[in-house]
């Protein structure tokens, strides 16, 4: 009944997640049980890439709440994902222990480089997989939460609010390249070992990360789906067509708009934190304003406003880059360009639009009862 | 200069600091006992020098429908902006009964707490359906938290079928509001105000760009909110002021010209200056 329900009012929701539950199944089958010789078996490298485009669906689906529902372009998602990756990366460095080239015990390799005597305040805490959890949803979080509060009080919106976020990740980046910020300046953290006792090269692992990394999806999906379905999702699509009635309306815009924000930026969060593990390698290079720009495409792209299309589009997107980079890697640029050029022009609303057809967007059903049996009342007429 | 004048207000010995003050609370029973809803006194705002408002005072009955004219620039915005909380005046006191002073409230507060303001452009949410337009405007509490797991209970429905009959909307129900004709927002928009039960609508140029026959709708829908609700109604067309009005307020350069009936601002002879030509 409940599923068929949201089966009505959301197909392209649930082809997605049954694309994910079938992907889930297939994906460790094909790679483990299916031998090397056979042409059926998926290589581990393959599965660490899908693993990938997933942990940037789930970004594109963070970026996707705020823009396509509530009209805040943040041009510095990616802040927030390096943000989780860090915290995930500074779990992988302790776990590494001795094993390290230089062999201490404690300090990472690059401390010892750089002649640090102890751990960094910071760092403690880090060798326990539950703390570096709790950070991983905490850091971004509190950050979007100070961000926000101060952006969204002083009614910063529009094109300034997309340049400030801009300018958060490029200052982030900056800060991190700085070796005396203690996260591995230039090079970033790399060189892990295991997670949780399991080695990161196991092919066993790899498949945990990529089966991590989909029921995450899955589970985020499910929450933006309930936010945006529930009033609270009609009040935030409500900001975005006219704020200021909704300010006389009765709602603090400013704290709709701020944990929005935030609950974004935890999703963005731990779509780093699962992100890394799988590539081995978190860098400043992350917090680079391109990346930002290159998530908003791929949810242009996609079709926002819809969360799956978001999902789709980042997807699709990245998988066309693996191809091209490989295939024709000097025409990669022009053709994203390209690309968003045309999208942008001739599908407003994304390839989902484009499957969509001339149906109107992607609207929950009527919270109503039903609209038959209704009265046909008299053409308007206030006060008869 | 302006930073002296606020030391000065700090500085008041009639009065004592604002923080300490009890804190406003929105009562249902809003203390109309001496008939005003609405005491504006002494109101001045100025815009780099201009005085939008000129020390303005305006009472507001319980229950009435005043209707205020006057010619471009003469404050009727502003004034609007003043009570919903939009401007800060520079100097004088607004109250919403008799002891609820708007200045100290925000937008938010001041629309929650019984005063609904519709705006001179229609403002409705476009992407949302009539019903939802309503649902959304629904008195009572507007948590981030309360909305995510809002349920409608059967008599807020019940609530929202009787304004969708008071605007004339039933039919259009499931329509997104975007593709409502120009009358019909703005209908809709007064429902929308009608769902917060507020004391006090202020409607701004309610009849703009409407054809003669939603004009005369509109007249009969304001009229019959009138009672039951404080209607001020800002609007330029005369013709329309003068089927609904019972009490017309002049404004002119920021301050009250003339009070009365329709007929006796229409033959106040420095009204007529004013509107010369009119």
């Amino acid at each position: 009944m409940l599923l068929k329900r949201l089966y009505e009012s959301d197909r392209g929701g649930m082809i997605l997640l049954a694309a994910l539950l079938l992907a889930a199944i297939v994906v460790p089958l094909l790679n483990l049980a299916v031998p090397e010789s056979s042409p059926f078996h998926l290589s581990t490298y393959t599965v660490t890439l899908l693993g990938k485009y997933l942990c940037f669906a789930l970004l594109a689906l963070a970026l996707d709440l705020i823009w396509g529902y509530c009209g805040i372009l943040s041009l510095g998602h990616g802040a927030f994902f390096a943000l989780g990756g860090y915290a995930m990366g500074m779990y992988l460095m302790r776990q590494i222990g001795e094993r390290g080239v230089y062999g201490h015990p404690v300090l990472p390799d690059f401390m010892v480089f750089l002649n640090w005597q102890e751990l960094p305040w910071y760092w403690h805490g880090f060798d326990m997989f539950w703390f570096a959890v709790l950070m991983v949803v905490l850091v971004p979080g509190l950050l979007a939460f100070v961000f926000g509060w101060l952006a969204f009080r002083s009614r910063v919106t529009g094109v300034y609010l997309s340049i400030i976020t801009q300018a958060l990740t490029f200052a982030l980046m900056l800060a991190f390249f700085r070796n005396e910020m203690g996260f591995g300046g230039n090079n970033g953290l790399t060189d892990f070992k295991d997670i949780l006792g399991f080695s990161l090269q196991a092919d066993g692992t790899r498949v945990g990360l990529f089966l991590a990394s989909a029921i995450m999806l899955a589970l985020a999906y499910l929450a933006c789906r309930f936010i945006v379905n529930s009033r609270l999702g009609r009040v935030v699509v409500a900001i975005r067509d006219a704020e200021d009635r909704t300010r006389f309306v009765g709602y603090k815009v400013e704290r709709f708009k701020l944990w929005l924000f935030v609950f974004s930026a935890v999703l963005a969060g731990i779509a780093g934190a699962l992100y890394v593990p799988q590539v081995g390698i978190i860098n400043p290079s992350e917090f680079s304003p391109l990346n930002s720009i290159e998530l908003v495409i791929w949810v242009a792209i996609g079709g926002r406003g819809t969360l799956y299309g978001a999902a789709l589009g980042a997807i699709l997107v990245n998988y066309a880059k693996t191809y091209f980079t490989a295939a024709l890697p000097e025409l990669w640029l022009f053709a994203l360009g390209a690309l968003f050029v045309l999208v942008t022009i001739f599908l407003p609303r994304g390839l989902v639009g484009l499957v969509q057809g001339r149906r109107k967007p992607d609207r929950p059903p009527p919270r109503d009862e039903t609209p038959s049996g209704e009265t046909p009342a008299t053409t308007g007429g206030p006060g008869a | 200069m302006k930073t002296l004048d606020r030391l000065r207000e700090h500085l008041r010995r009639d009065r004592v600091f604002d923080f300490m003050l009890p804190k406003v609370v929105f009562s249902p029973a809003l203390d109309t006992r001496h008939g005003p809803i609405l005491y504006l006194e002494g109101v001045t705002v100025s815009f780099d020098g201009f005085k939008a408002l000129n020390e303005l005072t305006l009472y507001i009955d319980d229950g009435e429908l005043r209707c205020i004219i006057g010619p471009n620039g003469a404050g009727k915005t502003t004034m609007m902006d003043v009570i919903t909380g939009k401007t800060r005046p520079d100097s004088g006191s607004v109250y919403f009964g008799q002891r609820i002073d708007l200045l100290r409230l925000s937008e938010t507060e001041i629309a929650q707490g019984g005063i609904g303001r519709k705006f001179q452009k229609p403002t409705v949410f476009e992407q949302h359906t009539v019903f939802e337009n309503l649902e959304l405007s629904l008195a009572g509490p507007k948590g981030v938290w309360h909305t995510l797991f809002a349920r409608l209970t059967p008599a807020q429905r019940e609530r929202i079928d009787e304004v969708l009959e008071i605007i004339g909307l039933t039919a259009q129900r499931h329509r997104p509001a975007g593709v409502l004709s120009h009358g019909q927002k703005q209908w809709l928009e007064i429902g929308m105000l009608l769902m917060q039960s507020p004391r006090l609508l202020l409607v701004d140029e309610p009849v703009a760009g409407m054809t003669a026959q939603e004009t005369e709708r509109t007249a009969e829908l304001l009229t019959s909110l009138a009672g039951r609700h404080s209607v001020v109604v800002v609007e330029h067309d005369m013709e329309f002021v003068r089927t609904i009005a019972r009490k017309v307020t002049v404004l002119h350069e920021g301050r009250v010209l003339a009070e009365g009936s329709m007929d006796e601002v229409q033959n106040d002879p420095r009204v007529i200056e004013v509107y010369l030509g009119e």
